[in-house]
């Protein structure tokens, strides 16, 4: 079994409201020099699949689909063998 | 003619639009489950506001893979008229039949107040009784409005007379202060490139009685039935 954690932000080019909000809110409770926050989620998943390259393939058409919106989100993940 | 007000698990808009073109506009009316396939007959689809699947992922992600949407999506290619009001706009905008993405308000708030809205283009079936420049005043709800689109895309929305509605003051005037939510160019309403598919994040439908505040909504529907005529 595969275990896959997928992690969705938005795009450098896009401004992210909620990041701004929150490195806002760090900097008023004293915690200085947050150059840049990026507000993003993650998406877990648990595969029957036993081929990584398979998986991929599939994260990928998973992500395009349907998890992320390409217009405004980038994408990344990390496989893990359990 | 006869409309159809499309019923995603989620919709809440879906009575008030239903009122809307049924009982103030006069028009034959009827509900279409999200779960149907089969819309012969209908002139105008309305997929209308809510929070489809509980907006969960993003809002309109997970509604634009419902049965009804692949046949709206031929619709729409065929030239029938769509029109997608809030949550409808969030679908169109994720099952791509309008350009762009939504992002949360710019503010973080769940924005519900009226707005007032500049018409930039009324050669659309959804705006032609209103002028030009003519100001309509209809509230808006949602947390994600924040209509935002690459500055290529923009472009082509511009050149091709997409951008339908702008949120402006009462008087017309357009800028960052009557900005409700951050959306790129005050966009409020944009039309495809052929002009049949609609989507709007203001309400018509709650604002097309005096009772409600403002009937200035019924333009939009009342436009779209004299289109069809």
């Amino acid at each position: 079994m595969l275990k896959v954690e997928i992690y969705i932000t938005l795009k450098k080019t896009v401004v992210d409201p909620q990041g701004l909000v929150i490195k806002h809110a760090l900097e008023s409770l004293g915690f200085l020099g947050v150059e840049e926050v990026r507000y993003g989620k993650i998406v877990n998943l648990r595969l029957s699949l036993k081929d990584e390259k398979k998986a991929e393939k599939e994260i990928e058409a998973m992500c395009k689909k349907l998890l992320a919106n390409p217009i405004i989100e980038d994408y990344r993940f990390k496989i893990k063998k359990i | 003619m006869r409309f159809g007000v499309v019923i995603f698990p989620g919709s809440n808009c879906d009575q008030d639009c239903f009122w809307a073109v049924k009982d103030v506009l006069g028009e034959k009316t009827k509900y279409i489950w999200h779960d149907d396939t089969d819309i012969r007959g209908f002139d105008c689809i309305i997929l209308p506001g809510g929070f489809s699947y509980g907006d969960y992922l993003r809002p309109g992600a997970i509604a634009r893979f419902s049965r009804i949407m692949k046949s709206i999506v031929e619709f729409a290619k065929k030239g029938g008229l769509v029109i997608g009001i809030c949550n409808g706009f969030q679908i169109l905008l994720e099952v791509g039949l309008l350009p762009g993405a939504m992002l949360p308000n710019k503010n973080l708030h769940f924005i519900c107040r009226d707005t007032y809205l500049k018409v930039e283009n009324n050669q659309t079936p959804f705006t032609h009784l209103c002028d030009v420049g003519q100001v309509l005043k209809m509230p808006i709800a949602h947390h994600e409005g924040n209509f935002y689109i690459t500055s290529d895309g923009l472009k082509r929305l511009r050149d091709n007379r997409q951008i339908v509605l702008r949120y402006s003051d009462i008087s017309g005037l357009i800028d960052s202060s009557t900005n409700p939510n951050g959306a790129m160019d005050n966009i409020a309403g944009i039309v495809n490139e052929q002009g049949n598919a609609f989507g709007l994040m203001p309400h018509p439908e709650r604002s097309s009685e005096k009772i409600l505040g403002s009937s200035d909504g019924l333009l939009i529907f009342s436009s779209i039935r004299e289109w069809l005529k």
